[in-house]
Formats: C-alpha cells, sequence, structure tokens
C-alpha cells in the first residue's frame, strides 16, 4: 500500500465526484423534492452518455451533443412520468420500465453495447487526460465544478418560481396543492423531466470521462447518487439551509463519495464487491432516520384532549 | 351559487363493501348563503364536500357553482371557484415550505403558474397584514416552516389561505374538530370574521350541534346520503340543541347516538 498512489488517485476521484454530483442533484430533486424514487437514471444516464458520443462520433460540436443528451434524458423523464401520471403505475415501477426499455434504446443508439472516443481525434470537454498537466480552465475539475455552479443558479432560480414551487408543494403535499389549483400530475412530469435532463447531462460528460459509452454504464446510479444525496445531507445539512447550497452539498456528498470509494479501492478491497458496499452502506443510511424514530424518540406525556392540537 | 342536482355516489359498488354515500343528492345554495351540515359517521357529509370539490368523479348527477358546469373537471381546475379547510390540520398546508410561500400558493389558485416569481416583495408587505387578523404573530415568522406551527395555527394559515383569492364557495370540512376546544373556538371566530368580511357563500361541516346552531343561516342534516332535515331563516334562529334533537327523531326515527354531537 503505496500512499502516494492514493494520494496521486485523488484528483481523478474528485473529478468522477463530481460528475456524478449532478447526477446526485437530479435524484434529490426526485427523492427529496418530488418523494419519488425515479428508478429511469439508471437508463437515462447511459442514455445521456450514448447520446453524446454517438452525435460527437457523427461530427457535431460537444456542445450541441451534451444538449442533445440532456433532452434525451429529459424525454425519458417525460415517459416515465406518462407511465406514472397518465397510465397510473406507481412511480417506482414506472421507472424500473423505462429503465428496462432504455436498455434496448441505449443499443439501438450505439449500435453495440461500448461505443469508444479518441480523445486525441475529437475535442472533448473533460478526460481523464485533463486531469494533470493541463491549463486550470481545461481542467476537467473546473469545467465541472464551474457547470455545477451554473447549474445550481438555474434549479435556484427555478425553484424560486411559481412553477417551480407549485413542484415543491406537489412533493409536499398533493392534497393541498391540487386544493390550491395546482396540475399536481403536471408536476410530477416535469419534475421527472428536469430531473432525468440533468442524469443525461452527466452521463454525456461521464461517458467522455472515461473515453467511451457503455450499455451498463448506469447500473445503480440511483444507488450511487442517493449514496451522494444521504452523505451530502449528513455532513452539510446543519449547515446548509439554503436550497442553492443544499444542492451544492449533494455534489460535495458525491465527492466524498467518490473519495472514499477510491480509498476502499485502495486498502485492496475486491473491486467486485463494492456494489454491494454501496448498497449496504445507502441501505443503512436510509434506515437510520427510521430507527431514530422508532427506538430512541423520547416518549412525549400526552395530555387529554391536547393530542392533536 | 351553487347548485346539487340529483347527485349518486357509491363506493365499492358489486363487493360486500359498496356503500351509497349520496343518493340522489340535491342541494341549493343562494349567494351568502352560510349553511351548517350535521349528520353522524357514515352520513355523506365529507362525501358531499368531495363531490363538489372534485376529489373523484360522481357515478350521476350534475353540479353547477355560479351557473358552470363543473361535474366533469378535475379537482385542481375547480379550484379556482372553492376556498378548502379540511378537518386534518396536515391537509391544508404544504410543510417543508415557509408560511409566506403557501400563502403565495394560494394567492396564484385559478392563475396559470408559469416562471415568474413565486413570491414579491410586495405581497410579502401583504402577507404580514393579513396575518395579523389572526392575532397569532405569525407575522412575525414569515418565512418559519409551516411544519413547526401547531395545528390550530396551520388550520388558521389554512383558512387565511382558502379565502386569500375569494372563493365562489368556502367548503369547511370539520375544521374544528381536531382541535382543543379554545383553540376550535378561536379558529370559528376568524371564520365568522372573514366570512362576513368578504360575504362569503359557506358550507361548514361540524360534529357539534351548538356550533351548527349558531353559525350561519341556514342548517342541515343529512343520513345515508340525503338530507332528513333543512332548517332556515327565522326558524333557524330560535332553535335550540333540544329541538334539533326532536326534529331529528321525528325525520330519521330514530334516537340521536353521538354524545360527542349533543355534549360538544
Amino acid at each position: 500500500m503505496n500512499f502516494l498512489n492514493l494520494l496521486n488517485a485523488m484528483p481523478g476521484a474528485v473529478a468522477q465526484g463530481l460528475i456524478w454530483g449532478i447526477t446526485a442533484i437530479g435524484i434529490y430533486i426526485t427523492f427529496r423534492i418530488l418523494d419519488i424514487a425515479d428508478l429511469t437514471v439508471d437508463g437515462s444516464l447511459c442514455t445521456g452518455g450514448a447520446v453524446c458520443i454517438m452525435m460527437m462520433l457523427s461530427g457535431h460540436n460537444v456542445f450541441i451533443s451534451m444538449i442533445a443528451a440532456t433532452f434525451a434524458g429529459m424525454l425519458a423523464g417525460l415517459v416515465t412520468g406518462l407511465f406514472h401520471t397518465f397510465m397510473g403505475i406507481p412511480a417506482i415501477l414506472s421507472g424500473i420500465l423505462t429503465q428496462l426499455a432504455l436498455y434496448s434504446v441505449n443499443l439501438k443508439i450505439m449500435g453495440k453495447a461500448n461505443q469508444a472516443i479518441n480523445v486525441d481525434k475529437y475535442d472533448l470537454l473533460v478526460s481523464l487526460r485533463y486531469i494533470k498537466g493541463v491549463p486550470f480552465y481545461k481542467n476537467t475539475i473546473f469545467v465541472v465544478a464551474i457547470c455545477i455552479v451554473l447549474l445550481v443558479l438555474l434549479l435556484y432560480w427555478f425553484f424560486g418560481t411559481e412553477l417551480g414551487c407549485a413542484l415543491r408543494a406537489t412533493g409536499c403535499n398533493g392534497n393541498m396543492s391540487r386544493a390550491q389549483g395546482i396540475n399536481t400530475n403536471l408536476s410530477k412530469v416535469l419534475g421527472l423531466m428536469i430531473s432525468n435532463g440533468l442524469v443525461g447531462f452527466s452521463g454525456a460528460l461521464l461517458s467522455q470521462y472515461q473515453g467511451f459509452a457503455d450499455v451498463n454504464m448506469g447500473r445503480g446510479a440511483i444507488v450511487i447518487g442517493l449514496a451522494a444525496v444521504i452523505i451530502g445531507e449528513a455532513i452539510f445539512g446543519r449547515i446548509f439551509h439554503n436550497f442553492g447550497f443544499k444542492l451544492i452539498g449533494v455534489a460535495l456528498g458525491s465527492i466524498i463519495y467518490y473519495l472514499v470509494l477510491q480509498t476502499v479501492i485502495w486498502m485492496g478491497v475486491d473491486t467486485d464487491l463494492l456494489k454491494l458496499l454501496s448498497a449496504v452502506v445507502v441501505a443503512v443510511f436510509l434506515a437510520i432516520p427510521f430507527w431514530k424514530d422508532k427506538y430512541f424518540k423520547k416518549s412525549v406525556v400526552k395530555k387529554g384532549g391536547n393530542t392533536n392540537a | 351559487m351553487l347548485e346539487i342536482k340529483n347527485v349518486t355516489k357509491v363506493f365499492n359498488p358489486g363487493t360486500v363493501n359498496e356503500k351509497l354515500a349520496l343518493d340522489n343528492f340535491s342541494l341549493t345554495l343562494e349567494d351568502g348563503d352560510f349553511v351548517t351540515v350535521i349528520g353522524g359517521n357514515g352520513a355523506g357529509k365529507s362525501t358531499m364536500m368531495n363531490a363538489i370539490a372534485g376529489v373523484w368523479p360522481v357515478d350521476a348527477g350534475q353540479i353547477l357553482i355560479d351557473g358552470v358546469d363543473v361535474t366533469k373537471l378535475p379537482e385542481h381546475k375547480r379550484a379556482k371557484f372553492l376556498g378548502r379547510v379540511f378537518q386534518d390540520p396536515m391537509t391544508g398546508t404544504a410543510a417543508t415550505m415557509g408560511i409566506e410561500e403557501n400563502l403565495a400558493l394560494a394567492k396564484r389558485r385559478g392563475h396559470n403558474r408559469f416562471l415568474r416569481s413565486g413570491i414579491t416583495k410586495k405581497e410579502r408587505e401583504e402577507y404580514k397584514e393579513l396575518l395579523k387578523i389572526l392575532g397569532l404573530g405569525l407575522e412575525e415568522r414569515l418565512t418559519s416552516k409551516v411544519g413547526l406551527l401547531s395545528g390550530g395555527q396551520r388550520q388558521a394559515l389554512t383558512l387565511l389561505m382558502a379565502t386569500l383569492q375569494k372563493p365562489k364557495l368556502l367548503l369547511l370540512d370539520e375544521h374544528t374538530a381536531a382541535l382543543d376546544p379554545k383553540t376550535a373556538a378561536k379558529v370559528l371566530e376568524t371564520t365568522e370574521y372573514i366570512v362576513n368580511r368578504d360575504k362569503l357563500t359557506t358550507l361548514m361541516i361540524t360534529h357539534n350541534m351548538k356550533d351548527a346552531i349558531a353559525h350561519g343561516n341556514r342548517l342541515i342534516m343529512l343520513m345515508d346520503g340525503k338530507i332528513i332535515l333543512d332548517i332556515r331563516g327565522e326558524e333557524k334562529k330560535k332553535l335550540t340543541v333540544e329541538q334539533l334533537l326532536h326534529k331529528f327523531e321525528e325525520a330519521s326515527g330514530e334516537e340521536f347516538a353521538n354524545d360527542k354531537a349533543i355534549l360538544g
């Protein structure tokens, strides 16, 4: 175990964490704001990557390709949203259906299971190679950090608008929202689209970063994203109360997740076990609020007549 | 203002739990009517409210609000006509959002929501003034999350939200039932104040016969999805709880078996 190796791997982990941070922000929107666990992301992450790589390979500009990837993600979110609202399928199952369908779609977009892109021949925005020895404005960590700041500003503005407030209200209390004239179905579809758009964008960055899009690249994305959300909230929840900072906290949570992951790999843990480990960690953290409530809550003496007041 | 014509609603049709909740139900409210609604459990009081609000479609009949046929309109589209306060204080507000944000949501009821600001500076001043009416000190806590408020505070806030945009019809579904007596009286007092100030057409369900007699200009009693008593005007003003119980026994042929309604 050479400590220098670990140190050398850290910038890469930070870059990867930041890219996944955008996925995590997308997951935060569905999981925390809309109160839906949206499994679409396992498919839409790859859709974003596939669209971006295929468009670049056919000669499109990187920015156009990434915008297209974002739209492809939003389309996936739209499908899940329609499954859920128009067809009345439970949210979690809607996401699973879209995710499964996207496996075929992604294969068709790429033509095969894996499509590589050469960083020397194409003008990529981010890459493994742009971590060290490049001017800072070309550095992947810098580029993705700027992306996140811009996205957070955009989301902060949006969730302060009438439409954004309606979306937050929908996630918090559907009955109240409808009583106030909010079309809760529309809000849910819109939220799923925004979330998966971000995930598609994140997939586009990820595929450029690793130099290829792979049909399996999104497997477990929801768990990684949730891990980032939970870590972000656990560590920064008490410091960040403002909505924008909460989103930043989620992105930082993602970085911490990848730093820990990198350390675990460095310690020599079998990499085959990493997904098992992630799942266990997320399960435990999701259980903590439940356990707190069930086993550690101080019993409150109830006075007659006032219990509901 | 409100016309309910021959509305029928059956829950769980074709099962052992089949329940005829509204049976060819008709009710007409005039502009400015304040109608109190009483009845035992399962009489159809809340079903009537939900039918008007459009929580689910009715099986037969027609509902008109201010001359507009709303029978086929979904819940969120009927909202522009209605102000609603629910029995459960948790139902009427968004707990994770601030007091001012909740009010701003209500302010936009009946309007299309776009990318304009969710709450403006001018509105904040307006809300501060409006919250003073409640006398709960909420005007000093505009940005507090509603989840931190007590049940009574939340009901008072919901009432304010329901009437922020003057509704064609105010629906109060046992909105004081979950509160302690003192808080309930306070919320009811505020209700009376706002209804009189804005001359609102109101339907108020209550489990309390005294309240049903003390408020409004008309009282209806429901049983088995039908109106079995309809008392208004001078007759209602003179009404006592004993008379009401007597009338109930006459109309239904049963004794009124609900201590809470008599004593409460």
